[in-house]
């Protein structure tokens, strides 16, 4: 039962918080001679696996790093490119660690904005007036809850689909923003949230909701 | 209202006096730092406002009220649960306007003014409690509903009672952006 992070955005659409609480780390690293069975190409910055999806190394992962060394992009620790690299059969054997691509901040603030548009879409496709917008959006691996508080901040929680208790986790995290974050005289309303202790009591009531398991708080 | 058991068992109260005290601190050394009561009134409600754009989420998490939808049912949370939860008084609403945005909370008790006996002859226009006025109006512009809020009456003065007018404007967030 994993809850795997928490996200604030704020009136404007901004993200102002996140936390990643556990990412279901689905690293592989191996060893390989030449010639590599696996398909690479590169992709955005990185270099993926296309083809060829064997052992946990599954199409989509990415080249995270050579040999111990983490890449940077599309080039290895030493700035050669990875892909010359790999075609070269004078580096093998190779160890190469495949993996899922971590979010960049940049990209998190990407998304933190597009779900707060969705969000606002959410409520004028529906039917009825005055409907709130998107609550909860499930898929096979994750669900990702929502909650709008009537000053227009969003808490989104994202969780493993058999967790319970997450509404109750949402109110909880409202009390911790409105005591830690909005009571310090030196936080500016609408900027990223940099307290300790609002990062310490998120983390308590994170574990507490997930010790409670798929049956939620009090059982 | 109740916090999580993972708190730590202190006590989190403090004393009445104290807070009554110091609000007592506040206005006195402001009434030093400003010759015109204008001033004085003017700091009073920024003050306030700064602290009721921050109250209110505190408010709302606590109390885990619904999204009121009239300024009288606005009016009426404001004089029953809030007056109640942060200075242990309640209100009660007048509705003064035909129009329906106009409506004073009536405070029979006022907590801040235990000490207080009248103003001083030089500072008649001195609204002691300003910054009550400043927090409702913040907290309402947090929620979207622009207002202004002023003392009607104040017994410190010499009237009857002590009367906070709120007099709601036109909603300006009337936009495609219709946030619940």
């Amino acid at each position: 039962m994993a809850i795997f992070s928490v996200y604030v955005v704020n009136k404007a659409g901004g993200l102002i918080y996140q936390l990643e609480h556990c990412a279901p780390r689905t690293d592989t690293e191996k060893t390989f001679s030449y010639p590599l069975d696996l398909v690479l190409r590169p992709h955005d910055e990185r270099v993926v696996v296309a083809f060829g999806q064997r052992d946990g190394i599954r199409v989509g992962h990415a080249v995270l790093a050579i040999n111990g060394a983490e890449v940077n992009g599309r080039l290895t620790a030493e700035g050669k490119d990875v892909l010359e690299f790999l075609s070269n059969p004078a580096n093998y054997p190779v160890s190469i660690r495949f993996g899922r691509h971590r979010l960049s901040s940049n990209e998190k603030l990407m998304l933190a904005s597009m779900f707060h548009s969705l969000f606002a879409i959410g409520s004028q496709l529906s039917p009825e007036v005055g409907s709130s917008g998107i609550e909860m959006l499930e898929t096979d691996t994750f669900k990702l809850h929502c909650f709008q508080t009537l000053t227009g901040i969003k808490f989104v929680v994202l969780a493993d689909p058999r967790q319970a208790g997450i509404d109750a986790l949402l109110r909880k995290i409202y009390e911790i923003y409105s005591d830690f974050a909005l009571k310090n005289p030196f936080y500016s309303l609408e900027m990223p949230i940099r307290c300790e202790l609002f990062d310490q009591n998120l983390k308590q009531a994170l574990e507490v909701a997930e010790k409670a398991g798929p049956f939620g708080p009090g059982s | 209202m109740s916090r999580a058991p993972g708190r730590k068992q202190e006590n989190n109260k403090i004393s009445r006096e104290l807070f009554v005290l110091t609000y007592g601190a506040l206005v006195a050394q402001l009434c030093k730092d400003f010759e015109k009561d204008e001033d004085v009134n003017i700091c009073l409600d920024r003050m306030g406002y700064d602290i009721g754009i921050r109250l209110i989420d505190d408010f709302l998490a606590r109390s885990a009220v619904k999204k009121c939808r009239s300024y009288s049912e606005t009016t009426d949370m404001i004089a029953q649960v809030a007056f109640k939860m942060y200075l242990g008084v309640t209100a009660s609403v007048n509705c003064c306007s035909a129009a329906g945005n106009e409506f004073s909370l009536i405070l029979d008790k006022n907590p801040l003014v235990d000490f207080v006996e009248e103003l001083p002859a030089e500072r008649a226009s001195l609204c002691y409690c300003n910054l009550l006025c400043g927090v409702i109006r913040g907290a309402l512009e947090m929620v979207h509903l622009a207002a202004e809020v002023t003392f009607l009456r104040d017994r410190l003065k010499g009237d009857a009672v002590t009367e906070i007018g709120i007099t709601f404007l036109r909603k300006a967030e009337d936009k495609k952006n219709k946030r619940n």
